[in-house]
């Protein structure tokens, strides 16, 4: 799951219609691209929906990926975010072994890492893991060793680094009255 | 006003002034073919869903206007998807109109069900499943909309048979509801002024038009700006007719199968204007080693066709005709300013090639019959404006070759998918498009096969086309590759010279058919032909199989080594 920062990420807005995650997935295939993670969510305007995609920028024609999702029409708009220029989170759920010998251990994982326990069972519990997806990875690597029966990520979800500065005001040259 | 959803459909597609509707019904497009009697639109029921995409298809190329076909469901939509994808590589707006099952019925495997949206899915610009009867009216606006607009292409409404038999609210929308949907007309007015000032530097430009002048209707633009620089101009398969063959800038077709001329201008120059073209393989050959010291000013309305094959120094996002006139504009205002590169040099380099490596085959007066011969007689026995269609392979090119395309809009083929079979349906849907028109399909023997079955709809129907046979036996083309590429080893590309017996198929068809096997009765046969108006006619002209189509571009060869062929001492590399 680890990129190495040379993903990118593009969010695509897309008009709320049935069919239109198969058409995007279509591109994908025909084109032979590859999808690193997708995550579908509707927007704050239920018209649209948003796609978080994350592509492998060096073995994707990114220009040519973008200007062809731009092509179809339920598509409204692509946003491409390098990963230094986004703020990316990812959800993971993950149930691990934890016999009563192991439990505190589970659990002490979960405290340093902020999870949440959602669920316990005899021998195993669920947790939930928020964040970067890097941080997913090392809770991942941390917990095999005690036995993952179970885990799901959602794929990530961005939105781009805001401006901290003001913005500076351009001169204007050659303008007529 | 109260309708049903096929009255509905029928009403929205007078209101987009349908003219004609290629067609066949079936099962679950029925109750459209209801309403249909009462309309004031032509049906031409077709022998085969294939020949209906095709016709729509040569409508579309001959006319400028989109293409309606219609069918019903399952083994009727897959055997539109052809033509589907022939429109969607060679940029022709169609709208296909598919039945289906009932909505309630979708998904349960029913009788005639088959996926269509999903299907055509990757050969269509955009498709729509119906759903409610009240949105007939809005998706068949949006379909025009798409089909016609930014690049052309084909689009398909699936009507489910239950939303055909729903009532609606008549209404007609005032506009299409398509936020994603918005493409750029007009380029950049700082590239347009870059484009200028290249082509003032450049000693030796070359105009690579493509399909896209056509479609954007710049043919006149086109001139204007070659007669203003002074800049030849080469026209792509898809772009014969796009500028003048016999207008002294003009150079004839590029690539695989391009004269001379053509692929050493591209090669060997400095600065290409490619404009509504898309750098194909056909064209390129092998990428990296076109044109390898050209700058690149590319124009078309598809952002992404900009540096999808060649990474260009001025891209333009635009429709080809408005931006040509803006481009005419700006030369203007840069000639004023500065004066312009000298090209006479180039001028007489591409006027010496033109001289010493023209199109060049040998009829003998009593040999063998051969294919070029026939397609000169043909082009010059038949009216200026003759419209031709071709299939695919050797005949395809030699008619590209050959004819002397003067005017647009009068060379139809399949280009981009290369799709057997095309000729005949799509000449029978051009001359439905330009009745007043003479129609020349050339076909191969292989092609026609395909497809002949709709001479019956031109019989029919009353079409006269005329259908030119160039009949070598053979698949010849892929005898061409055989002989040239597999040690003369011929795997199954023989097919008989008379069998089937084209002329009594073609009668049996109520076609006038001719058979011409020697070179003295080509004329006067092509004179009968041409003298026939109130029903098709066939011509099999038995040519020589030997005979390949040069000059040729070695498939994964540079551009650099085209072979002559036997007429021509080969010279070495284009330099």
């Amino acid at each position: 799951m680890t990129t190495n920062g040379t993903h990118h990420i593009l969010t695509v807005l897309v008009e709320n219609k049935f069919g239109v995650l198969a058409r995007i997935a279509g591109l994908f295939s025909r084109r032979g691209y590859n999808i690193f993670s997708l995550a579908v969510s509707p927007t704050e305007d239920d018209k649209f929906s948003r796609m978080t995609i994350v592509v492998d920028g060096q073995s994707t024609p990114i220009e040519q990926v973008t200007k062809q999702l731009n092509k179809l029409i339920p598509v409204v708009k692509v946003t491409e975010l390098t990963a230094p220029a986004a703020v990316e989170r990812e959800l993971m759920l993950v149930t691990v072994k934890a016999t009563t010998e192991f439990r505190s251990h589970v659990t002490e994982l979960a405290a340093i890492f902020e999870a949440k326990i959602l669920d316990v069972g005899f021998e195993s519990m669920t947790l939930m893991v928020a964040g970067l997806p890097d941080r997913l990875d090392a809770v991942t690597d941390l917990l095999t060793p005690f036995g993952i029966v179970e885990l799901q990520r959602t794929g990530r979800i961005a939105l781009p680094k805001l401006a901290r500065t003001q913005p500076r005001l351009r001169a204007v040259k050659n303008k007529t009255a | 006003m109260q309708l049903t959803g096929a009255q509905a459909l029928i009403k929205s597609l007078e209101m987009e002034d349908t003219e004609v509707i290629f067609g066949l019904p079936g099962g679950a497009i029925l109750p459209v073919y209801d309403p249909l009697i009462d309309s004031s639109i032509r049906h031409i029921l077709v022998r085969h869903e294939q020949g209906a995409g095709h016709m729509a298809e040569g409508y579309a190329h001959a006319t400028g206007r989109p293409g309606v076909a219609m069918v019903t469901s399952g083994p009727a939509a897959t055997n539109i998807v052809t033509p589907l994808c022939d429109a969607y590589m060679d940029s022709v707006p169609l709208v296909v109109i598919t039945g289906q099952v009932a909505y309630s019925s979708i998904g349960t495997d029913a009788f005639q069900e088959a996926d269509t949206t999903g299907i055509t899915m990757p050969v269509t610009k955009h498709n729509w499943l119906v759903t409610d009867a009240s949105e007939i009216p809005q998706v068949v606006r949006e379909a025009f909309h798409v089909a016609t607009t930014g690049r052309p292409g084909p689009v398909l409404i699936d009507l489910p048979k239950d939303v055909a038999n729903q009532t609606m609210e008549w209404y007609w929308p005032d506009d299409v509801d398509l936020p994603g949907y918005k493409p750029t007309t007009k380029g950049h007015p700082k590239q347009i002024k870059e484009a200028a000032r290249l082509m003032g530097r450049a000693s030796r430009p070359v105009i690579y038009a493509g399909g896209g002048i056509l479609k954007a209707r710049a043919a006149e633009a086109l001139r204007e700006l070659a007669e203003l620089t002074g800049i030849h101009v080469v026209t792509t398969l898809m772009a014969r007719g796009a500028f003048p063959d016999d207008h002294a800038l003009g150079l004839g077709m590029p690539g695989m199968h391009g004269n001379y001329t053509a692929i050493a201008a591209l090669q060997q120059s400095d600065l290409l204007i490619a404009l509504g073209s898309r750098f194909d393989d056909r064209v390129t050959s092998k990428p990296d080693t076109f044109a390898p010291d050209a700058k690149v000013i590319h124009v078309d309305i598809d952002p992404a066709e900009l540096g999808k094959v060649r990474r260009p120094d001025v891209p333009i996002v635009g429709d080809c005709r408005i931006v040509i006139e803006e481009l005419i504009k700006a030369v203007r205002a840069d000639r004023e300013k500065r004066e312009w590169a000298d090209t006479s040099d180039w001028d007489t380099k591409l006027d010496g090639w033109q001289r010493d490596f023209p199109l060049r085959y040998t009829q003998e007066e009593d040999g063998p019959l051969k294919a070029q011969y026939c397609i000169e007689r043909l082009r010059d026995l038949s009216p200026d404006d003759t419209i031709v269609a071709s299939g695919v392979g050797q005949h395809q090119m030699f008619a590209s070759q050959y004819w002397h395309f003067n005017y647009p809009y009068t060379w139809i083929n399949s280009g981009g998918l290369g799709t057997m079979g095309f000729a005949v349906p799509a000449a029978i849907g051009a001359k439905v498009g330009k009745p007043e028109r003479t129609v020349w399909a050339i076909d191969g023997d292989g092609c026609f096969q395909m497809t002949a079955q709709e001479l019956v709809t031109a019989s029919a129907e009353r079409i006269p086309v005329k259908i030119a046979i160039l009949n070598n036996a053979y698949l010849g083309m892929v005898r061409q590759w055989q002989e040239l590429f597999y040690e003369e080893r011929y795997s199954e590309v023989y097919l008989s010279p008379d069998l089937p017996d084209y002329v009594k198929w073609a009668e049996a068809m109520g076609c006038v058919a001719f058979r011409v096997d020697t070179p003295e009765d080509v004329t006067p046969t092509i004179e009968k032909a041409n003298a026939i108006d109130d029903r098709p006619v066939v011509i099999d002209f038995r040519v020589d199989y030997r005979e390949k189509v040069y000059p040729m571009v070695p498939a994964g060869g540079s551009n650099d080594d085209v072979i002559l062929g036997p007429e021509f001492d080969q010279p070495e590399a284009i330099q």
